[in-house]
This record gives structure tokens, sequence and C-alpha cells, in this order.
């Protein structure tokens, strides 16, 4: 059971590694649900937005009446970890997108789709967190496919690269990761964001 | 829930460009299967249907030449599909495209993995090239997606390093019922093996004749290593929902589709049928209007089971 002061979080579950994000949550004793419908945003402190095929999402965001509801919560403080393709739809702008694709613009990046390569170059690569002590020890970044990052706003904050290039960034609420935290057993992502989160919410 | 990263077997041939880090390595495959989850996979045979799936939602596309029930109409050996209308399908489309080989043909996965495919489906729907063994996965950088009907087949496939597995099913029919045998047998064995104890394991791994660290992982688990999706037969979203509701994790949609009257909006329907799986109301609202589905045929008319492929 998690403490009832806890805010609940909830994972965007319309397609793609929704179940790995609840399971890195759950090692931290924090409970999460599944949003496929509006109501599943109500009362929501936090949303994690997964990673996946960012079409077939955005696709889904409008068919399932979301996309509106999440752009609004987003506009009222709602807190939001976006990995891969989570981060391509909260990006300010997408090179090499669809035409149709729509996108949130919640946090000040122009983000390349795809702009790590096909699945041929996906690749998995230590990387130091900003935000850990000098002898902390790296995170393992699993990259699929990623979106690269192209541009940032002065406002970004930076908190993890990769040969020079933003691959973990946070603007107020908003935190986004080219690579999946949720793929590896290893939930400092993870906790960052919720201590973030609780942070805020007290 | 599949298991992480690090437990995984470690590829034999991951490719290290140095500080760029390593490609090709198991959680790097294995993490295209997981992004794929809760998706629908549809098999194109040119790049207009690429794009008609891509724009109705699809998470990955299939490149082949003939879909099953052509396949099955037509006889003949099935083959990989020409390199030319594979890159064509791959230069269509922004998301993940996939290609078959034949069992056990090492050579058309080469070639299949030269032209920057995303996944290699080593498929009992074409002609098998090998009857004694199936290709050895771990000698690829690619991901490869292998068909199962029961646990045994599913955990041999892994050990020779399958990022995924999927039900068999039996593909070309448009009939569901071999696809529910299939998941249901790897899934309810599953079950069965989380209550055996350590002795009941060893036997276990000698019934299934699967390696015995991989039987002890689902033991433990409760679940396969990799992802499980579901193929073979799905023609409709409640077939679709079917799937996802008797536990699989995504869909793979062959005939399906392009042998139905109308394949756009079916094939939309089938995405959100699969999203909202346990939602009745979205599935009686996205299942109206689809006009006729593929004809489909009873398994006692089945010519030739391709699920008895592979070994």
């Amino acid at each position: 059971m998690h403490p009832v002061s806890r805010p609940p979080i909830g994972v965007l579950a319309l397609q793609g590694a929704f179940a790995a994000h609840q399971q890195r949550l759950a090692e931290l004793d924090v409970a999460s649900i599944q949003v496929r419908r509006p109501a599943d945003l109500d009362g929501l402190h936090g949303l994690v937005m997964p990673g996946g095929e960012s079409t077939t999402m955005s696709m889904l965001l409008t068919s399932s009446e979301l996309f509106d509801p999440i752009a609004e919560r987003i506009h009222d403080g709602l807190a939001v970890l976006g990995t891969c393709a989570g981060m391509i739809l909260l990006a300010r702008e997408v090179l090499d997108g669809r035409t149709d694709q729509r996108c949130l613009g919640a946090i000040d990046l122009v983000v390349r789709r795809n702009g790590y390569g096909r699945q041929l170059d996906s690749f998995e690569c230590d990387l130091a967190l900003r935000s850990g002590t000098p002898d902390e020890p790296p995170f393992r970044g699993v990259f699929i496919r990623a979106p690269k990052v192209e541009a940032w706003g002065a406002g970004v904050e930076v908190l993890a690269e990769h040969e020079g290039v933003p691959v973990l960034a946070r603007q107020r609420r908003i935190t986004v990761a080219s690579f999946h935290p949720e793929l590896t057993r290893d939930a400092r992502v993870h906790a960052e964001f919720v201590h973030h989160l609780e942070m805020e919410s007290s | 829930m599949t298991s992480m990263s690090e437990q995984a077997p470690s590829a034999t041939s991951p490719r290290d460009s140095g500080s760029s880090g390593a490609t090709g390595t198991f959680p790097v495959k294995r993490g295209l299967a997981e992004m794929l989850k809760g998706g629908v996979i549809m098999d194109v045979v040119n790049a207009e249907q690429a794009r008609i799936a891509e724009d109705a939602g699809a998470c990955a596309v299939m490149a082949l030449e003939r879909v099953p029930a052509d396949i099955r109409r037509d006889g003949g050996v099935a083959r990989m599909s020409d390199p030319e209308m594979i890159e064509g399908i791959v230069g269509a489309v922004s998301i993940p495209v996939m290609a078959k080989a034949r069992i056990g043909h090492f050579v058309e996965a080469q070639i299949i993995e030269a032209l920057g495919v995303d996944f290699i489906d080593e498929s009992e729907v074409l002609t098998p090239a090998d009857e004694t063994h199936h290709i050895d996965k771990y000698a690829f950088s690619v991901p490869f997606v292998c068909g199962a009907t029961n646990l045994g087949e599913a955990l041999r496939r892994i050990s020779e390093g399958a990022a995924m597995i999927r039900s068999k099913g039996e593909a070309g029919t448009g009939n569901i019922v071999e696809a529910v045998r299939h998941l249901r047998s790897i899934l309810g064995d599953i079950r069965k093996l989380t209550q055996a104890d350590a002795a009941e394991q060893f036997e276990w791994a000698k019934q299934l004749q699967a390696p015995l660290p991989l039987v002890q992982e689902v033991a433990a688990t409760g679940a396969l290593p990799v992802p499980l999706f579901c193929a073979g037969g799905i023609a409709t979203p409640a077939d679709a929902a079917l799937a996802m509701q008797l536990g699989a994790e995504a869909v793979f949609v062959g005939s399906g589709i392009f042998k139905s009257n109308d394949p756009s909006p079916r094939a939309r329907a089938i995405v959100e049928a699969t999203t909202h799986f346990r939602d009745a109301q979205i599935l009686a609202k996205v299942s109206r209007g689809l006009g006729a589905p593929m004809t489909g045929i009873g398994m006692d008319q089945v010519n030739e089971r391709y699920a008895e492929r592979g070994w």
C-alpha cells in the first residue's frame, strides 16, 4: 500500500511500454493507474507518457478524446514525464513527423523523430545524471529508434546529455527523455520525477 | 510482466561503436518489441497499403509479397519478398517495418537485415528452408520474432535469440480459433508452471524440450522473458480484443485487413479495439458499419496447417 498523502500518478496506456513504467513506479511504492479515457485523468497529479509509436499515440489521443483534456491539465500545472514517443508528443516542434501529427508544445524543444536512426542504429550507453553526485553510478540509457533534440530554449534544464545533445531535460513540471528509463531496472529517473511531484504538491 | 534487461541472455554479436554506445544488444532488440506493445502490426504488400496502415494507426507494418490468404490460395513455394518491394515500403512510412524470412533461411535474413528493416519474422507462413534448424538469431543485430503454438516452442525460439514471440494461429484463414488455442496453451502452461516446485521444474523442462534456466525464469516471473503477441486469424475488432483479453500484449493482422471489403476503417477500428480491449462500449462503437470482413475458412477446409511448420 502507498501512503495516502501520495498523489496518484497516471500512465497513458494507449499503446507502448506503459506496463514497464508502472513496474518502475511500483518499485518505488508508487501506485499508478492506466489512462485510456478522459475520466481517468480526474484527480491525477502526475502523468507518464510512455515510449511507443508517436503516430499511433497521436491518432489514439484524438480518437479517445484525450488530447485536449491533457493539454488543459498541462496548462493547469499537471506534471508529466515523457519518454521517447512521449517526448515527441510533449515537444514544441517535431521534425520528420507526420503532417497530421499533433504535439502538446509543453516543453521548449525541437526534436527530430527517429533522429538517432532506425532499429539497427538503436543502442545502449552509460549516461551521467546531472543531478547526481560525482561518484553516482551512470544510468544505462536504452535508445530505441530514439528522437533527437535539435534545439532547446533557455528555460529548459538539461539533466543528462549524450555526445553533447540533451537526452534528459526538464522545464517546469515537464520532464522528457529520449531514452527509456522504464526498460532498465533502475528507478532513479522515476524517483526524481516522483520526488519533484511531491515537493510541488506539498 | 516481462523481466527486465539484465536478466536477458546476453547477445553474442553486439556491435560496439565505442563512445556512441552498443548496438544490437539483447536489451536493444527486446526494447523495440516493448515499444510495439498494445499496438497492431499490419501485413502490407505495397507502399500504398503501408501508408493506409500507418494512417490507420498501425504501430508497425509487415512487408510481404502476398498476404497469407493468397499464399494459401496460390500454393507453390513462398519466399522472402523482393528487396525492391521491401525498400519501397521502408521508404513510404515512418513507423517500424518488419519483413519475413523462411524458417532456417539465414541468408534471406542477412539480406533483410542489409535492407535496414527493423524486425525480422522467421515465419511459418513462408515455405520452410530447413526442417531441423531455426536461424541462429544471436548472429544478427536486427531483432527477430518467431511463432509458437505452445510454451516449449516459445522457449526454444527464445533460446535461439528471438526478441518477441507471437502465437501462430492459422494464418490466412480469418479464423481466430487456432490463435485462441495457442494463446491458451502458452499462457495456461505458464500459469501452471508458476505452481511447480524446483523438482517439478526439471520435469517441465524435459517435457517442454526447453532449456532449464528459461523454464526456471518463467516459473519465477510468471511471464515469458520477451513480449508475447498474437497472430494468425484476426479479422475483426472483437478478435483483436479477444486476443488481448486472453493475455496477448499486441496483435498482428495479416489478411484480415486488406482482404476485407473496406480496409481503412477496419484497420482503424482494430487499432482502437486493441487499445480499449476491455471496454465493451468502445468495442461496440468501433465494430459498427465496417462492411464485410474477409470470408475466412473453417479448419476442416484448411489444406495445409502452417502452424505445424517449425520445430
